[in-house]
């Protein structure tokens, strides 16, 4: 027990590092956690569904769950149910085969409920494209809030997607207090 | 080479692995199953081709299999009114879900097969019009047929109900479907149902010229990208009989074992937090972090996509960019020797590991468990070991091997892999030759033959391509990648077999499998 303890130790805690001078990560993630405070009131719980992407967007998606980010301390969690979910971070191109899956997601997702697509495959397709097999863009499936390119986006472009997410439903703040009770 | 038995006329490749190439008769195909089975060899790929681009018109089935000496891609010809061969899941299990593909792309049907149901095929396409056949347009959709309910095996008896589990999971992971028949927590069997990430790869090769094509293969499988990258560049070196400087082979391998570090840091710390140890996640996903952040800063991309090109690779690296990843794996290294060490002494966690999702040598050698996995369970092979290809010759990678084949000797295996790659890059920065990485491929005349053979992280990644003469312009008419996990995931639902539900994430992420990679 004592290494983990020491491990834990010398290892300091690199969430709250100081970040060099053109480090923007710190200033920006505690913008971001504002951000969520202030428009949703609460933690912003998100569910994660891979429509048929390459992996590599899944690989970064996880890494936002690394102490770096510090997702959890900004109020931000994947859970494990579109029915506990604020919002829908869908990766794809969106196969055949997922659309159905996808679309039932959806629907079990109270309202309101937000939707990024993440990455290139999600934005339009990608390099994919769309085929006998892929609808293309999540946008050809679900009615999308916030499309983030990159191929896969880096953790924090996939952060400020999620946000400007949050933030693009601020005008109907109210919807939010209206949600199922 | 020769397969036992028979008299074929192989003709060797240009590629840097030892792999060869010839056509067989209904006959030689069941024989040299039967002979490759006897000698240990193993199925690495079968897949189908439709040949109406060229003459004779018609089909084709392929298998590549692993020998002593080498890779032989045999190539089975088939009517175009008639295209069926022999069975070949007598031989080797694994074929079984391969030719059910090939079913479904081409209407290729394999004779006597006793599973027949579909495999991608989910409905996505008519039932008499098929995605591979040369006159299906690519890039169109077509229409699909109504959605029936998979036929799954029953288990029957008091008590004994089912549990279905995605295809959208509890996590952050891609999308696949299990279903679990148990009585109370132990699980009787477990039956998988892959294809929902199949995005139609192979169709859209055919779209693409062969030298923007790594782009595709580089995104069959986003953890694998640096393997399918170079498998791919391989297959299309081999095909323009093209050889590539020393330098971008170097460079090569030190991208994919920076690739190999990168997933093993992931998967250890997933697997300490599958196991509740939460700390073990803390640890290795900022390791992780640090690694692929100086992938960017070093090669421009955090999972190093894009980077190998064809005829060498698209970055170099210079003497203090060098200097920064052998430090890097010095740091590294410490921390992860120490990591081990909390990891082995710590009770709980190896309660959790030990005698957990086990797969017995006999079991793996019979189901062909392959790559990492394999390596876990008795089975020590390793393309960098057995054939080394340059830079490799120079290296001498040792092979990590357990022979316990439960969640503990897959977390040493990967221990052991991810200090041995350390000690690699840091050989490789050494010693990197002076030159060009880059060359430049000039593709010839005739239409052509290729195949790339490649150690990735997870196990051997093959990549067979066939492409169009000269006069029209070298089109791909054919790029067949194939994953390891094609033969994997099918032990995965014996390695669950009486174990209790709430160890399958554990056990699964303990392979770590691929869904994409598998479903293309």
């Amino acid at each position: 027990m004592w290494k983990i303890i020491r491990q834990i130790a010398r290892t300091g805690i690199r969430s709250e590092a100081p970040p060099d001078s053109d480090d923007s990560l710190r200033v920006e993630a505690e913008r971001i956690q504002r951000e969520v405070l202030a428009i949703l009131g609460r933690a912003l719980a998100i569910r994660h569904v891979d429509a048929g992407s390459c992996n590599g967007c899944e690989l970064e998606i996880n890494a936002l769950d690394n102490p770096y980010y510090n997702l959890e301390g900004l109020g931000i969690r994947f859970v494990a149910s579109p029915r506990h979910a604020d919002l829908l971070l869908v990766t794809g191109p969106v196969s055949r085969n997922m659309e159905l899956a996808l679309a039932r997601t959806y629907d079990a997702t109270p309202a309101p409920k937000l939707v990024v697509a993440v990455g290139d495959c999600g934005c339009d397709g990608g390099i994919f494209g769309t085929s006998y097999a892929t609808r293309g863009g999540v946008a050809s499936v679900l009615a999308v809030d916030v499309a983030v390119p990159g191929c896969p986006p880096a953790p924090i472009e996939i952060l400020r997607g999620i946000l400007t997410a949050v933030q693009r439903r601020r005008p109907g703040a109210e919807e939010f207090s209206a949600g199922p009770s | 080479m020769q397969i036992p038995g028979l008299t074929l006329t192989l003709d060797r490749l240009p590629a840097p692995l030892p792999i060869w190439r010839g056509s067989v008769d209904a006959d030689a195909w069941q024989v040299a199953a039967r002979a490759v089975a006897a000698s240990e060899g193993r199925l690495v790929a079968l897949w189908g081709s439709d040949r109406g681009w060229r003459e004779p018109a018609g089909f084709s089935v392929c298998a590549a299999y692993a020998l002593a000496d080498g890779l032989v891609w045999l190539d089975h010809p088939l009517p175009a009114d008639a295209p069926t061969y022999p069975d070949l899941a007598p031989f080797f299990p694994c074929a079984g879900r391969m030719q059910r593909a090939a079913a479904d792309l081409l209407g290729i049907v394999a004779a006597g097969a006793r599973d027949t149901r579909p495999w991608l095929d989910h409905g996505a396409w008519p039932p008499d019009q098929f995605p591979l056949h040369e006159q299906t347009a690519a890039g169109a959709g077509l229409p699909g047929k109504e959605v029936v309910d998979y036929p799954f095996v029953r288990v029957g008896g008091d008590g004994v109900h089912e549990i279905p589990v995605g295809p959208v999971h509890a996590g952050i992971i891609e999308p696949g479907h299990f279903r679990f028949s148990v009585v109370g927590e132990k699980v009787l069997r477990l039956e998988e149902r892959l294809g929902y990430a199949h995005k139609g790869v192979e169709k859209r090769f055919t779209q693409l010229a062969p030298l923007d094509a790594h782009r595709l293969a580089g995104r069959v499988c986003g953890d694998s990208t640096v393997a399918y990258a170079w498998a791919y560049c391989m297959a299309l070196e081999s095909a323009a009989g093209c050889a590539i400087p020393a330098r971008a082979c170097w460079l090569r391998a030190l991208l994919l074992e920076r690739e190999r570090v990168a997933n093993h840091l992931g998967d250890l710390g997933a697997l300490g937090n599958d196991a509740a140890l939460a700390f073990g996640l803390a640890q290795f996903s900022r390791l992780r972090e640090d690694w692929l952040r100086l992938a960017k800063e070093v090669f421009g991309h955090r999972l190093m996509m894009d980077r190998i090109v064809p005829g060498g690779t698209a970055v170099d690296v210079d003497p203090v960019a060098a200097d920064r990843i052998g430090r890097q794996c010095d740091a590294t290294m410490l921390q992860v020797r120490e990591l081990r060490s909390i990891y082995d002494e710590h009770a709980g966690l190896q309660d959790r590991f030990i005698g957990t999702g086990q797969v017995s040598p006999d079991l793996a050698a019979e189901l062909g468990l392959t790559g990492l996995a394999g390596r876990a369970s008795g089975r020590a092979m390793d393309l960098r070991r057995d054939h080394p290809w340059p830079p490799y010759d120079a290296l001498h990678a040792e092979t990590a091997s357990h022979r316990a084949g439960d969640v503990a000797a897959r977390v040493a295996v990967r221990f052991a892999e991810l200090l041995e790659s350390l000690r690699l890059i840091r050989a490789i920065v050494a010693a990197l030759p002076a030159g060009e990485h880059r060359t430049e491929l000039r593709l010839g005349e005739n239409a052509s033959a290729g195949a790339g053979w490649i150690e990735g992280w997870r196990g051997e990644i093959f990549v067979a391509l066939e492409l169009d003469a000269a006069e029209r312009g070298h089109a791909i008419r054919r790029c067949h990648c194939h994953d390891p996990s094609w033969q994997n995931w099918p032990v995965l639902e014996h390695a669950v077999i009486g174990n209790i539900v709430p160890d399958f994430p554990l056990i699964n992420k303990s392979f770590n499998l691929s869904y994409t990679g598998h479903d293309l």
